[in-house]
């Protein structure tokens, strides 16, 4: 593979004829092929072997509890019982109810950013949204957690004292909870989807919407006739993309959502993620048990997102890199 | 059939919405910007910028080792993944044949959709537990590995963006490609390539999950790369869900500190980005 295995003074000798580019030159061209060769496997080596490891160090947890983890639970580190569930169960409300209060506001935001802003209002909107990307975790967190929770506060109150018949809505209106995890998802979560939007309908022909509005549609007909419905592939991966960075975002979730491991039906009840889970109690582990049972957890993120990811990637394939790359991963 | 009255008002009112949404999602950042950064403003004193924490119940004492920490594993990182990434994205772009580059840049793209938490996890059982000890080399491969991905992925697209005739010009002078490739197209797409590699620095400058358990936080100066290491991000965390006014005050002041890098960051980028490509 390398130049090496064919030493330049050995060619030289033998074909002294063959002097069209020069062996040298031929073998930095060879070195350096290998070289970015190497460096753009050493991705997919950093990705096989970080799969690896988590299958190995989860071992000792998946031996003791089997597929069982998946649907049991307890966690208990004294009696080193563990179970997933509560926290899958937190990770897909926390995570849908982003998606619900995220999703309207985001694809609006993008229909009008693409179909009807004026360029000078369209640019510093834009802009803006793109940079709530760009706030850290950790500072969203703390927003929620110091400003955010006190406020919900009275809208729980208000929802429990006049809708606290339904489960939804019962329990204590503390302000921590699954409510305001979904809230800060919602935040976190608008940006990409609202890029990644706004560029999928900036592919549709203009003859598209050319076609609707000759047939005398009006601009919002317009919009649901002829736009969306051409753009629905990528709209959809757009929002499997923003599902999975909800899914697997921790640090602000971590602070705002109490961090009981139960199901509770409720809005208002402190949850857990499989995310949060593993943050607030990684540290604490001190039993081998114990901490594979936590990397057992950080496994099962994994497969989710990995399946999250590659769908919606399969969706969008065509678009350009640039809006999905930037900001797009799960942070924390 | 709708009459034609109440179709013009539908349409109307659903613009209007969209309009609404779009101004929500901008209003969002400049409270939620403004919000922090006025808050974070009023407990920055020089103290804090050059103090090791105090003992808990002492008032003062600031964060110098968390700003170092962070400094030094944001720029580790930055060095290790930007070398790799480059030259990734150089394969890419220029090399790789199609199959290949389909495989790669698909990992890439899976890897930069984890979890920044997956990440931190892989980190302690690649490093911290075969090390023995947590670190900043650990925490500085964590970060590295978020960037990796998304630095690989910029560089292979400007390097796309550059015309063939370059190319092309480059090897008719007789330059190997190499050569042509370092000195004559990694130059023309550097403005993109910086773009992204900015980009990546504000990103994992705000991680917090992949230090949890790499670096570990300090609240002294570390002992080396192999101790563990204060981070801003990590201090936030600690200090906001803590239940002392006084950490919570220091919390903001951090947060006004990585904010305002952020932020700058992602205008610097934004700036060169489009003086590179005027739109």
């Amino acid at each position: 593979m390398a130049a090496s295995d064919y030493p330049a003074q050995v060619a030289t000798a033998a074909a002294p004829a063959r002097l069209r580019a020069g062996p040298r030159l031929l073998d930095g061209d060879r070195l350096f092929h290998a070289l970015v060769g190497l460096l753009a496997a050493s991705i997919v080596a950093f990705a096989a072997l970080l799969a690896v490891y988590l299958v190995k160090d989860a071992l000792p947890a998946f031996e003791r509890f089997g597929a069982a983890f998946l649907w049991q639970q307890t966690w208990n580190p004294v009696t080193l019982q563990f179970g997933a569930l509560p926290a899958i169960y937190g990770t897909a409300v926390t995570s849908l109810l982003a998606m619900l209060l995220a999703v309207p506001v985001g694809v609006g935001a993008a229909i009008y950013l693409a179909e009807f802003a004026p360029p000078w209002v369209e640019r510093p909107l834009s802009f803006l949204i793109e940079l709530l990307a760009a706030i850290p975790s950790v500072v969203i967190g703390l927003w929620g957690l110091f400003v955010l929770v006190p406020a919900i506060r009275p809208v729980q109150q208000w929802l429990g004292q006049h809708l606290g018949w339904l489960p939804l809505f019962s329990g204590p209106p503390i302000g921590i909870g699954v409510f305001a995890a979904g809230l800060v998802l919602a935040i976190m979560v608008l940006p990409i989807l609202t890029a990644i939007v706004r560029e999928v309908l900036w592919a549709v022909p203009t003859h598209q919407r050319e076609a609707a509005y000759a047939l005398g549609a009006t601009p919002w007909e317009m919009v649901t006739t002829a736009v969306l419905p051409y753009g629905r592939s990528g709209i959809v991966g757009a929002v499997i993309l923003a599902l999975g960075r909800a899914l697997g975002e921790t640090l602000a979730v971590t602070m705002v959502i109490g961090n009981a491991y139960r199901i509770d039906p409720s809005l208002f009840a402190q949850a857990t993620t499989l995310a949060s889970k593993i943050a607030s109690e990684f540290r604490e582990a001190d039993s081998a048990v114990f901490l594979a049972a936590l990397i057992y957890l950080a496994l099962v993120l994994f497969a989710i997102t990995l399946v999250v990811n590659v769908v919606a990637r399969l969706l969008v394939l065509r678009l350009s890199v640039r809006a999905i790359g930037h900001g797009q991963q799960g942070g924390g | 059939m709708p009459s034609e009255r109440r179709r013009i008002w539908i349409s109307r009112i659903m613009l209007a919405l969209c309009g609404l949404a779009a101004g929500l999602s901008a209003a969002i950042l400049v409270v939620l910007l403004l919000y922090v950064l006025v808050k974070g403003i009023a407990y920055v004193n020089l103290e804090f910028l050059t103090a090791l924490p105090r003992p808990l119940g002492e008032p003062g004492g600031g964060m110098a080792n968390a700003f170092v920490g962070s400094a030094v594993m944001v720029g580790l990182a930055t060095l290790w993944a930007t070398l790799l990434a480059v030259g990734a994205g150089i394969y890419l772009a220029e090399y790789g044949g199609e199959r290949t580059v389909a495989v790669v840049r698909l990992v890439a793209d899976v890897l930069s959709g984890l979890p920044s938490i997956v990440i931190g996890v892989f980190a302690y059982t690649l490093l911290v537990k075969p090390l023995g000890t947590f670190s900043a080399v650990a925490g500085a491969f964590a970060l590295g590995l978020i960037m990796l991905p998304i630095v690989a992925r910029t560089t292979e697209e400007s390097l796309r963006l550059v015309p063939h005739e370059l190319r092309e010009a480059a090897l008719a002078l007789g330059i190997p490609r190499w050569r042509a490739t370092l000195s004559v197209l990694l130059p023309t797409a550097r403005a993109g390539i910086l773009t992204g590699v900015m980009l990546a620095v504000a990103r994992i400058a705000g991680e917090t999950a992949p230090l949890l358990f790499t670096a570990l936080g300090n609240r002294f100066w570390p002992n080396g790369l192999l101790s563990p290491t204060a981070a801003l991000t990590l201090n936030i965390y600690q200090y906001a869900i803590s239940p002392y006014d006084q950490w919570h005050q220091q919390a903001w002041a951090a947060a006004f500190f990585l904010l305002l890098f952020v932020l700058v960051l992602n205008i610097v980028a934004r700036l060169v980005a489009a003086r590179a490509m005027p739109r």
